[in-house]
């Protein structure tokens, strides 16, 4: 694939990247393709930084002694690190880079519905990665990326208002693109473009963008009461003034469990869309799937209380949450098995985006899995702030939404550079990340159920082989992250070009050249048929 | 590009009909985000007062009740001295537009002034929030449940008053634009829009209204 010969008017052909080259171009920059390359500078200079804490926290732990770094270093380490990682990259990455980007494209649009909000939100983004950055160089904070109370009112001696505020600026970015999302699906689809024709990957924004809007402004003002009361003593959730911590769990949780999902749902819609690419079938069940988004978005508001078993819930409440969070595996599975049904009898190709995709299901699914585990009352309060924990959620936005969000960047590269990376090295990545990520995550399962809490700087010798293999398998993954920084860069000056449809897929997005002009397409498509029409899954791949 | 767009009319947008319904609907989903940023603090004070219920009905028996009725009464003018505004714009009567967003500002500038005026009291009797609050003018299992009622008090009606504040800039905006002659029959949807705005606000009043003053006053 890929060697179709361009033509030099081809060549010559004016595109969204050399329209201009003015650096006021890109900084003024309305058109959402341009806006989305700003947001991928942005997210992945965060990415890193975050992955820089996680190094520290995985030198640490690989004796166990806390020799490396001073136990308040090591809190700010992996405070930092969740808060880059969840605020900084994992909430903004897909929505904000390949949402930005093809939502327009894939609906026949000519940019989102509103421009100016979408270019004012990378920048109220940036606003809050600086002071969230100022922060960390002052000397950081060290009271979890959960900030609970009274511990961030009162007795934490870190930065914690800076930082709160740059998450609260943060927000208003998120729910920016939210906003923009929601209207751009509804108002501006191509003519004949009804909602079950929509690809997947819009269906999975939709949602996305609902939790977006309805459940950040709820963070927006828990923050707001965190920095009233650290600054004011006036007790909102401090016992010491009358308030209740628990308050301030139930109000956190009830739009950080919905995050999760935040960090998900577009996962889910990538994978959709490479699944079918490279299977060269419609999605099976694709209402089904469409409505799984909405449904995991719905219920997502309905399960917060899972975090609270063991913080004076009652034990009604918390059967109750328990039952609601099991829900969650019901449209979680469906995906799965809906994806499963359409590669059996598919015609498969493993290109480096069906690699992760392919990845994806399998460590979902492990997350998923150990997600119901943790849903029951009895296990969650054996395996209560563990390892278990913190391996089911990287599992869940590790292994789930970075593997999206890396397959996603390897199918829609072509398309946003115009430009092929290179397929051995690519899967080569492919499987260094996977192998390094299930040697740095599993081992956390059996730490967790052995009972190594989280959070500690230090543990007992008993621990030690399994919290190596952890640190070795980190050092894998982060090369294998490594990899791909590389080649892509490489392949943005000297890969080959190509074309408008590297994968023979079916989708607006492909119809275009690559890259797109500034205006997507040059007359408005006209859609008459079905997402995913690949006429027959024997149909050989096109060049 | 190679139709000719229409002045006014947004390069990306086919026709001003899906101009105003996107500029519509985007500021109905921003009018939810909105409702779901006050209610984290609907959700503190409903929790909060269920538990402490004498030391809230205390503490809102000295908020005063004339200022909140009168404050009531001159928002819902505002309501229609804005809704008569989107009238004029729709009808490109541009003097009375000016006037009647003009009178909008007044109005919601009176309520704002009166705002001021009931803090100052609340500051000279001791009952802001802090160190200085008059912890001994209350039975001592009471006082620091009256401190949170008027904790929360300050938070919802001080972030309130900041919604009319950006709403008044907005207004001022309008003003000029509509001296200028900016808006049309077909295309004022920034007037619309602020007005769905200014609406919202009141009706966050509204409710704060009879939350804060009103409820168990008579027992
Ligand atoms: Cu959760």
């Amino acid at each position: 694939m890929g060697d179709q010969m361009t033509t030099p008017a081809e060549r010559k052909r004016l595109n969204y990247l050399n329209a201009d080259y003015g650096v006021k171009s890109w900084l003024l920059a309305t058109d959402h393709k341009r806006i989305a390359l700003l947001y991928l500078l942005s997210i992945t200079v965060f990415f890193f930084l975050g992955g820089l804490m996680a190094v520290g926290i995985r030198l640490e732990l690989a004796t166990p002694a806390g020799d490396l770094v001073q136990p308040d270093t090591y809190n700010r380490l992996f405070t930092m690190h969740g808060i880059l990682m969840i605020f900084f990259f994992l909430i903004p990455s897909i929505p904000a880079v390949f949402g930005n980007f093809l939502i327009p494209l894939m609906i026949g649009a000519k940019d989102l519905a509103f421009p100016k909000i979408n270019l004012a939100s990378w920048y109220v983004y940036s606003i809050g990665g600086l002071f969230t950055l100022w922060s960390l160089i002052q000397g950081g904070v060290d009271t979890g990326w959960t900030f609970y109370t009274p511990f961030s009112t009162t007795y934490s001696n870190t930065y914690v208002i800076a930082t709160a505020l740059g998450i609260f600026i943060v927000g208003f970015s998120s729910i920016m693109t939210g906003l923009n999302f929601i209207v751009t699906i509804h108002r501006m689809r191509a003519p004949g473009l009804t909602w079950f024709r929509l690809p997947l990957f819009i269906w999975a924004h939709y949602a996305t963008s609902l939790i977006q809007i309805l459940g950040t402004p709820v963070l927006a003002i828990t923050i707001l009461l965190v920095g009233a009361e650290r600054l004011f003593h006036i007790g909102i959730f401090d016992p010491a003034y009358g308030g209740d911590p628990v308050l301030f769990q139930h109000l956190f949780w009830f739009y950080s469990h919905p995050a999760v999902y935040i960090m998900i749902l577009p996962s889910m819609g990538v994978i959709s869309e490479i699944i079918a690419a490279f299977a060269r079938k419609r999605i099976f069940g694709y209402k089904v799937v469409a409505f799984a988004s909405v449904t995991i978005a719905v219920l997502g508001f309905l399960v917060w209380g899972h975090h609270m078993f063991v913080s004076s819930q009652s034990p009604f409440t918390g059967v109750v949450f328990s039952f609601l969070s099991m829900l969650v595996a019901i449209p979680s599975a469906v995906k799965v098995f809906n994806w499963t049904a359409t590669l059996f009898e598919g015609s498969v190709s493993l290109d480096t985006p069906m690699l992760y995709a392919l990845g994806f299901i399998g460590l979902f699914t492990i997350g998923g899995l150990t997600g119901i585990m943790l849903a029951n009352l009895g296990i969650d309060i054996h395996v209560h702030d563990t390892y278990f924990v913190v391996a089911h959620f990287h599992y869940v936005m590790v292994g789930g939404a970075i593997m999206g969000y890396l397959g996603g960047l390897h199918y829609w590269w072509p398309k946003i550079t115009g430009r092929l990376y290179p397929v051995f090295w690519s899967k080569l990545a492919a499987l260094v990340v996977f192998v390094g990520f299930n040697l740095t995550f599993f081992p956390q399962f059996l730490l967790g159920y052995l009972g190594m809490p989280r959070r500690y700087y230090s543990y007992p010798e008993d621990f030690q082989v399994l919290n190596v293999m952890s640190s070795a398998g980190a050092t894998v993954l982060g090369v294998g992250y490594l990899i791909p920084m590389i080649y892509l860069v490489w392949s943005m000056r000297y890969g080959k070009r190509a074309g408008a449809n590297p994968w023979g897929a079916v989708g607006l997005e492909w119809e275009t050249p690559s890259p797109p002009p500034t205006f997507n397409f040059d007359e408005t498509p006209t859609v008459d048929h079905e997402a995913y029409e690949y006429t027959s899954p024997t149909e050989t791949r096109v060049a | 590009m190679a139709d000719a767009h229409p002045a006014g009319l947004a390069h990306h947008f086919e026709s001003f009909e899906q101009q105003r319904e996107a500029s519509f609907f985007g500021m109905w989903v921003f009018l939810i985000t909105e409702i779901m940023f006050f209610g984290g603090l609907f959700a503190a004070y409903v929790v909060y007062r269920s538990a402490h219920e004498e030391a809230f009905v205390l503490g809102s028996s000295l908020l005063d009740i004339r200022w909140g009725a009168f404050n009531t009464v001159v928002l819902i003018g505002s309501s229609l001295t804005m809704a008569l505004s989107v009238w004029a714009a729709r009808t490109s009567k541009r003097k009375l537009l000016v006037v009647f967003l003009l009178l909008t500002v007044l109005l919601g500038s009176i309520f704002l002034g009166v705002k001021a005026i009931e803090y100052s009291h609340k500051f000279h009797e001791h009952l802001v929030p802090g160190p200085s609050f008059a912890m001994d003018h209350f039975p001592a299992d009471e006082a620091p449940y009256v401190q949170m009622f008027f904790n929360l008090y300050f938070m919802m009606t001080g972030l309130h008053a900041l919604h009319m504040v950006i709403g008044i800039g907005l207004l001022l905006s309008l003003v000029v634009m509509a001296a200028r002659g900016a808006f049309t029959p077909e295309n004022h949807n920034l007037v619309e829009g602020v007005g769905l705005y200014w609406h919202f606000v009141d009706i966050v009043w509204i409710f704060l209204f009879p939350l804060l003053y009103l409820l168990g006053r008579s027992a």
